[in-house]
């Protein structure tokens, strides 16, 4: 980006090779072997360190400090650095403290991003002493950050923190970033994108001058930068995240033993008007999302005398059907993968690696989905205690968000209301949903004329299309039935 | 001034001290019960002056000196000038400075006359302060509301939050008028008379107000106090069309909420409404025209509100350039901002945005003041002032009874520091001297979290140090650490004194963090009281409040103890 700013400033980069960071202000602690060479010793990995190249370490803020949590970068790659200049804000036990740079030279690569821990005197960031060695301290740093930055501590060199808070530092150049290199382009395409839309380029490493601006007077947007960069739009946090991820899943579900009745009230004289709760706006922000998903369903008639005879047996045991049926679907999804994928963006087939089933409850007038957790992998037993607890959690509303949000395919039964079929509605992020109705007597004729009776149960699976077609769900189903009407495998 | 106060009139010696006879005007009254008149009632004697003129003496009994048994004249009434006047005291201005000097006039009994061209509040009240603070209080909410991590953090669970503009508007502009109504109201109620139109100054002790096309009125006073206040600054080269390219006055209407507004100058004013825009959605660059972000505030503290009010938001900002030409939006074009490098006046770069907000700082509000009437220029537009706002003239002089306060003189120009200067206007005029100590006058910026400070800075304190010789220290401590802010999840902010080591004295003191708008005041009222460190540590703060970010900050500085000293000396000998 600056490039025509680089240049200058890089030219007065002290040459000195030393690798360090120092602090213009801080006592020596007693360790430092002030400008000495230790990674040069160990041989370990090539870090052929040259004197254009420095590294940053993770400074010793303290004398207990053993690892140091990056609480933010104030510098990005690329940008010029002065001596004096703070570059990271390291957090420690007491306070957040800047770290300065005691030389110059351009910000080449940020090894630890924010957020992340690193041990004292593990490299955290490498600064190039001019233009060219950026993209070389770049491959290296891509290098470490392969072999994991949690690299045993050499000794740190030269690391500079800011004196600890309670003293004040007053010589160091009040670090300001350099005036912003919004470049003055003097082409006739001049590049405008507005402030979080630059910023966003950074953090995604989008260059903003290959960014197609559909904003207004085509300036790049925020937005345009995300579909350059191929990530999800982010929206205001609070819709997406603070809302539980809960079932999306046919009103009449929630109608069922809830208490209070979710449903709006119609517009009548003398109605009441009861505001949704957290849970159930999310039901209902769930519900409208699907609507932009092209869904399809299939039904299947499903015999279950052996899977009723299996119940009876294990029923003492503590299995409940919500069990059986988990892991029966679970297995079938184990064969069919696809239907355990999602769609993401209308690209692409996102295939998860577990098998986790989320089951719809109604609860508490609302809806909410805990999750089995690899369903196939767990025995039928250990599903239905993890089921137990779940319950209980959503019950007293303790559900941690990964136990109702981290389904890859939901169950959703009315069986046990008596409803012999029904249509459950896709929720967002999953690729199908499963409708169990009740198993009932039905009269049967074989091929040769017999009746029988037989205890059937009508299984019918919404999916979206986008991944999942007509005979992928005719396939599975056919499985989830042969699973069903042959359950004994559910035991193993 | 003081020397006008303090006559003696021999003729009148019958007067001396607690007579009841001492009314101005002559009015003698013995009816009246003397606490009346001690008390300053002034709206009693509104009639005396065509009456009396045949008083051979103006002398007056400032209700505040009663008891001292002084009785106070002007010189300049005392034998050449046979005259009483319409009033004590004159204000022009009635914003936050006239209307604080106003009540403490009355308080010490004068008979005061506030003269206002356009709405009772001034700036503060209908344009600045008042309904800024409205809408930061929409977009604090805003912004927690927003804050998914740290709802999360809580517990709280909240589904996407919006807001309706119009709405916004209106509390700020209700708050507004809520508090001009108050402030109008509370000067009524004690007797304040509330004089239309714009006021000129026509010679000593004499002033005209009225409106355009109506006959002037003209009305003298004993004192006169200019307290005209400011405008937005508007650099050459904008053009402010009131709806794309705009100054606080508007945007405190908050008629729009741009998708980008461009916000020129990073001081308060800068500031609160970045906090404000970028809560409601919008995205801001700043334009500042030093080197630096928020110049003016201490370098550490404006370091870390960079790294917290301005990094993580939509704010991307550009330094060291002048906005030379700003070009509203008009015929399908964007508003057009061309920079030029602030110190080699090279074009820099030109931006393009929805909206720019001027916040380039105050021009004192002083034209048609009639200055020339008795010989002031102005400076830069300011009412040179004395540090005790008397009104210097061109000659150097002071302007005997009149004075100047608030931002039209730019000693500080802010509404509590205005109020601050009428009150010790008031002081002098009833025979107190008063000099009021800038330095203890706190100011705060409303962002989220707030910034506030009194007296120096850092570099100012160290710059002082030098001159006059002595140390500095310095001693911070950190919302972290205290139990409210982390209780509030909010444990981002950093409070910083720096002081003498040597005499405990407090030479500034800078908060960023929750609520440090409100916390600045120990600090302040211990300057103001001149309170040493080794005093103020041992008084004891409520656990857990965020007040004890200041108890801590107190305790950990390093004073060195007389005690000390004078222990060594034994040793010595």
């Amino acid at each position: 980006m600056a490039s025509s700013l680089l240049s200058p400033s890089s030219a007065t980069a002290n040459p000195a090779s030393t690798i360090s960071f120092s602090s213009s202000l801080s006592t020596p602690l007693p360790w430092r072997p002030s400008s000495a060479f230790p990674r040069r010793s160990g041989g370990r990995r090539s870090l052929s360190v040259q004197s254009k190249i420095r590294e940053i370490f993770m400074p010793a803020l303290s004398s207990t400090m053993t690892e140091g949590k990056i609480v933010s970068w104030v510098k990005s790659e690329g940008d010029i650095l002065s001596k004096g200049e703070s570059v990271v804000v390291v957090e420690s036990d007491k306070a957040d403290m800047d770290v300065e740079t005691f030389y110059d030279g351009i910000l080449a690569a940020i090894v630890v991003p924010e957020g992340e821990s690193a041990p004292v005197g593990a490299p955290i960031g490498l600064l190039a002493e001019t233009e060219d060695e950026v993209a070389e301290a770049k491959a290296k740093a891509a290098a470490k950050s392969g072999s994991s930055s949690s690299s045993p501590s050499s000794p740190p060199a030269s690391l500079a923190a800011e004196a600890p808070a309670v003293t004040s530092n007053p010589a160091p150049a009040i670090a300001q970033p350099p005036p912003k290199p919004t470049a003055p382009a003097d082409g006739p395409r001049k590049i405008v994108a507005t402030p979080y839309a630059k910023k966003l380029a950074k953090q995604h490493k989008v260059d903003i001058n290959k960014v197609a601006g559909t904003g207004p007077y085509g300036r790049i947007t925020p937005a345009d930068v995300e579909a350059a960069a191929g990530i999800q739009p982010s929206k205001p946090a609070v819709t997406v995240t603070s809302a539980p991820a809960v079932a999306a899943e046919a009103a009449p579900a929630a109608a069922g033993p809830a208490k209070s009745a979710a449903p709006a009230p119609p517009p009548l004289p003398g109605s009441t008007v009861v505001p949704f709760t957290t849970m159930q706006a999310a039901v209902s922000k769930n519900m409208l999302e699907s609507l932009s998903v092209p869904s399809f369903r299939v039904g299947y008639p499903v015999t279950t005398d052996a899977l009723d005879a299996l119940y009876e047996k294990v029923k003492p045991k503590g299995v409940t059907m919500t069990a059986l049926l988990a892991k029966a679907a679970a297995m079938a999804l184990v064969q069919h993968p696809v239907v355990n994928a999602s769609c993401k963006y209308g690209k692409s087939f996102t295939y998860n690696s577990n098998i986790n089933i989320a089951v719809a409850v109604a609860i508490n007038g609302g809806l909410i989905t805990p999750v089995l957790q690899d369903a196939d992998k767990l025995d039928l037993y250990l599903l239905s205690q993890k089921w137990k607890e779940l319950v209980e959690k959503a019950r007293s509303k303790q559900l941690q968000p990964h136990e109702y949000n981290s389904g890859t395919f939901t169950l959703s039964n009315l069986g046990m209301f008596g409803v012999d079929r029904f249509d459950a509605i896709l929720p967002p992020g999953q690729g199908a949903i499963m409708a169990v109705g009740a198993s009932k007597p039905t009269v049967l004729a074989d091929a040769d004329g017999f009746f029988t009776v037989k205890s059937k149960m009508l299984v019918n699976v919404t999916a979206d299309h986008r991944i999942v077609y007509g005979a992928d769900l005719a396939a599975f189903l056919q499985t989830f039935s042969k699973i069903v009407e042959n359950p004994e495998s559910l035991t193993l | 001034m003081q020397s006008s106060f303090s006559l003696s009139f021999a003729p009148n010696s019958s007067l001396a001290a607690p007579s009841p006879r001492s009314r101005p005007g002559g009015e003698p009254s013995p009816s009246a019960p003397i606490s009346l008149r001690f008390c300053g009632l002034r709206r009693e004697a509104l009639g005396f002056t065509p009456l009396k003129q045949s008083t051979s003496r103006h002398v007056r009994v400032p209700g505040g000196r009663c008891g001292g048994g002084k009785v106070s004249a002007s010189l300049s009434d005392n034998g050449s000038t046979p005259k009483s006047f319409d009033y004590d005291l004159v204000i022009i201005g009635a914003g936050v400075g006239g209307h604080g000097a106003a009540l403490h006039a009355v308080e010490k009994g004068l008979k005061t006359a506030i003269i206002e061209g356009d709405v009772v509040g001034g700036t503060c009240v209908n344009r600045g302060c008042v309904p800024s603070k409205a809408l930061l209080a929409v977009s604090g909410r805003m912004r927690e509301l927003q804050s998914d991590h740290h709802l999360k953090a809580l517990g709280l669970q909240v589904a996407a939050a919006s807001y309706d503009r119009q709405g916004v508007a209106d509390h700020a502009n209700n708050l507004a008028s809520k508090i001009r109504s108050n402030l109008t109201n509370s000067m009524k109620a004690i007797g304040v008379d509330i004089l239309t139109g714009v006021g000129t100054i026509l010679g000593p002790q004499k002033v005209k107000y009225g409106k355009v096309g109506v006959t002037d009125n003209v009305i003298t006073a004993k004192d006169i106090i200019i307290a005209t206040g400011s405008v937005p600054f508007v650099p050459k080269g904008i053009e402010v069309d009131g709806k794309t390219v705009i100054t606080s006055d508007h945007a405190l209407k908050l008629e729009s909420v741009p998708d980008w507004i461009a916000i020129v100058g990073s001081g308060y004013i800068g500031l609160e409404f970045s906090d404000v825009y970028t809560a409601l959605g919008s995205e801001v660059t700043f334009i500042e025209a030093l080197d630096q972000l928020m110049p003016g505030f201490d370098p550490e503290i404006g370091k870390l509100a960079q790294r917290v009010l301005i990094n993580p938001r939509k704010i991307d900002y550009h330094t060291g350039v002048f906005a030379t030409k700003i070009t509203p939006a008009k015929d399908g074009k964007p508003v057009v901002i061309e920079l030029i490098d602030a110190k080699t006046k090279e074009p820099k770069d030109t931006l393009e945005v929805d909206a720019a907000l001027i916040a380039t700082g105050r021009a004192p509000f002083t034209k048609g003041l009639g200055l020339e009437n008795i010989k002031v220029e102005t400076q830069r537009g300011f009412v040179p002032v004395d540090e005790r706002m008397r009104v210097i003239d061109a000659n150097g002089n002071l302007v005997p009874h009149l004075y100047c306060i608030g931002d039209a003189n730019g000693k500080m120009m802010l509404a509590h520091a205005a109020s601050a200067q009428g009150i010790s206007v008031v002081e002098q005029v009833t025979g107190k001297d008063h000099v009021l100590n800038h330095l203890s006058i706190p100011a705060a910026c409303f962002t989220h979290p707030e910034i506030s400070m009194v007296g120096l800075t850092e570099p100012q304190a160290r710059e002082k140090a030098q001159k006059e010789g002595f140390e500095v220290s310095v001693a911070k401590t950190s919302f972290k650490a205290n139990t409210k802010a982390l209780a509030e999840n909010e444990g981002e902010g950093l409070a910083k004194m720096i002081y003498r080591p040597d005499s405990g004295e407090i030479l500034g003191v800078h908060i960023f963090g929750l609520h440090a708008a409100d916390l600045i005041h120990e600090a302040s009222n211990a300057i103001a009281l001149g309170t040493s460190i080794n005093d103020i540590k041992f008084a004891v703060h409520a656990h857990p409040t965020l007040s004890e970010v200041l108890d801590e900050l107190f305790k950990s500085a390093k004073v060195n103890h007389p005690v000390t000293s004078s222990v060594s000396e034994p040793v010595a000998v």
